[in-house]
């Protein structure tokens, strides 16, 4: 058995910006997929608590799920070609989104789309709903899969990797629409990434995960400026920005330990510049300071 | 210094030929013609020898179409490519694909991929093919005792190295990257790009650097060209074009890189998309999307210009 998510914790308020960090398989999906009760068998969510508005959602049978997903919390995944169904149009895939939650008559539920394709900036929406995913860029696809989360006013949005694909100038865009809508609506926001400088513009605070567990958690500036985990550290290090032009960068020595055989203690410690004989000890994510901040580290940086 | 790569003038056009319905209906009058891609259009520019350069652009604008031009893969449809002075390009530029995954034959070993090609081209003699590689394994930071693993055993910044071994394993002068490292995690994206910059030193390598990543090309290239829909746009050394851009495209890009340092921004987006290559606006192809589109923008394609030492801008703003 491999714990692809092992003792998770974080908090999201209303109108709030989460960041979720890591590298591929440190199980920042999965924990998104947790959510909303969406991991897939043989897969399993064996201990823990996901509390929405008090409910924990993993008590609730798959039909109180249901009402749950895509009317209070929606998601975007990062594909929207794999996520769009290729033989409906917009409107046929957006109208039975909102009558699945909603009880009103397809005008209305029409006219509901239409309004949240122009929230998300897309330009005529009338006509382009009667479009096929296929007749969208990329861009317009993921604005489309954002529209879509948007339907039922959800109080959480959960985000997986929605501008890895996109350029830089569609993805600013994208970015542009998020933060408009966790400003005025109040909708609270996860947005799982690997790129620590998406976060930076748009977070207001981080929790970065490391081979399924979060190592560090905080506000974006503490953990940016002052990283207390060796492996943020090495994140920020690993930026090339970061770095003098034609440097070498700081890299971290090494790769992601395999799921399957994780060392016992520390997962980085076989890559970590800081790694003692204590650190094969079982660790846990210890307060730091005030402002809930969370590290999981014998040998903090900024003690 | 001068240009071990020249460009000139060089256009790469992709037509699709009229199906047969598409020919009966111009038969009868109907004003179709065949489609015409214009994926690179008219670009010039140099690298020198030990150069680096970074070639930037979004998806579509035409740089991968270039850096397979410039590898010998794609013949251009109009101008000329020189290398050396030569018209011919041999063994001495090698391209390295992006996707790791995708560029490695999964039914091969390892030492098969990489030691195939200097064994056929002669480089090296099949009994002295084991010590090569072990050598090649090792400047590439792979562990010569995998040499008979296959693809699939191989992480994604392992096979990164595989690929960077194939290509310098025909012991060539000029390496053409393509987002050689957007597929890789930030942490093994930092070993990729260090160890492009040993093997440059250690070398003598001149490198094409295409990438989308700003980030990545300012911190590898000397000189940065940025396209957009098939032309250049703007090129100058890097310092040049990350202090001081000139056309409005570059310096939109510019700002709306996502950096660590920029917190809770106010992102304010370019608007619109990059059009189609199939129907290119008229005059400057920035026009739709430029702050600053006069009516002549959409009447003329504005000229590289020098508009500083070195630093080259395609804009009608610097008339004036």
């Amino acid at each position: 058995m491999a714990k692809a998510v092992d003792g998770v914790s974080f908090a999201v308020k209303p109108g709030e910006v989460l960041g979720l960090v890591g590298e591929s398989g440190c199980g920042k999906t999965v924990t998104g997929f947790s959510i909303l009760g969406l991991v897939d068998p043989p897969g399993r969510i064996v201990g823990g608590r996901i509390l929405f508005e008090g409910t924990d959602l993993l008590g609730l049978k798959e039909e109180q799920l249901r009402h749950v997903r895509g009317a209070r919390i929606s998601m975007v995944f990062q594909d929207p070609m794999m996520t769009l169904n290729p033989v409906l149009r917009i409107d046929t895939q957006m109208i039975e989104a909102v009558r699945a939650h909603q009880n009103v008559d397809s005008r209305a539920a029409l006219k509901i789309a239409r309004e949240a394709l122009e929230r998300v900036g897309i330009p005529s929406p009338e006509s382009r709903l009667r479009s096929y995913p296929h007749q969208f860029s990329g861009g317009m696809r993921q604005r489309v899969a954002i529209a879509i989360a948007l339907l039922n006013k959800p109080q959480l949005i959960i985000a997986d990797e929605p501008t890895t694909a996109l350029d830089v100038t569609i993805q600013a865009q994208i970015l542009y629409e998020a933060q408009k809508l966790c400003r005025e609506s109040g909708t609270a926001l996860i947005w799982i990434t690997h790129d620590l400088s998406v976060v930076a513009g748009l977070a207001d605070r981080i929790c970065v995960m490391y081979a399924g567990r979060i190592v560090e958690q905080g506000s974006v500036d503490e953990v940016l400026d002052k990283p207390l985990h060796p492996y943020t550290q090495g994140l920020i290090g690993s930026v090339p920005s970061r770095n003098r032009r034609g440097s070498p960068l700081a890299q971290i020595p090494g790769m992601t330990p395999a799921l399957l055989d994780l060392p016992p203690g520390c997962a980085f410690r076989s890559r970590c510049p800081r790694a003692a004989p204590r650190c094969v000890n079982e660790t846990t994510l210890e307060p730091s300071g005030t402002n809930g901040r969370l590290v999981r580290c014998f040998y903090p940086l900024h003690p | 210094m001068k240009a071990l790569l020249e460009l000139e003038h060089v256009s790469k056009r992709f037509v699709q030929p009229l199906d047969v319905a598409g020919k009966i209906a111009r038969a009868l009058g109907a004003d179709v013609s065949d489609e015409v891609v214009h994926a690179v259009d008219d670009v010039s520019f140099g690298v020198n020898e030990g150069e680096v350069v970074g070639l930037v652009g979004e998806s579509g604008c035409g740089k991968s179409t270039l850096g397979r031009m410039v590898a010998g893969i794609l013949p251009p449809s109009a101008g000329a490519i020189r290398y050396r002075g030569q018209d011919r390009i041999g063994l001495q530029v090698q391209m390295i694909f992006q996707d790791p995954f995708a560029s490695l034959n999964p039914r091969m070993r390892v030492e098969d991929i990489v030691g195939e090609a200097p064994v056929v081209h002669g480089l090296v003699k099949k009994e002295a093919l084991g010590d090569y590689l072990d050598q090649l394994f090792a400047r590439c930071g792979l562990d010569p005792s995998y040499k008979k693993r296959f693809p699939h055993q191989f992480s994604g910044g392992q096979r990164s190295r595989i690929g960077i071994a194939r290509a310098l394993a025909v012991k060539p002068e000029f390496l053409v990257c393509d987002e050689a490292v957007a597929a890789l995690d930030v942490s093994i994206q930092a070993q990729i790009l260090n160890l492009f910059m040993k093997l440059r030193e250690e070398l003598a390598l001149t490198y094409l650097f295409i990438s989308h990543d700003l980030g990545v090309v300012e911190h590898l290239s000397d000189r940065v060209v940025i396209m957009y829909l098939g032309r250049v746009i703007e090129s100058a050394s890097t310092q040049e074009i990350f202090e001081r851009a000139n056309h409005p495209y570059t310096q939109a890009l510019l700002k709306q890189v996502p950096r660590l340092d920029t917190r809770k921004t106010q992102f304010k987006p370019i608007v619109g998309e990059i059009p189609s290559p199939l129907s290119p606006p008229t005059g400057c192809h920035f026009h739709p999307r430029c702050p600053h589109a006069m009516a002549r923008c959409k009447e003329a394609a504005p000229p590289l210009k020098e508009v500083g030492s070195g630093h080259f801008s395609a804009c009608h703003l610097n008339d004036r």
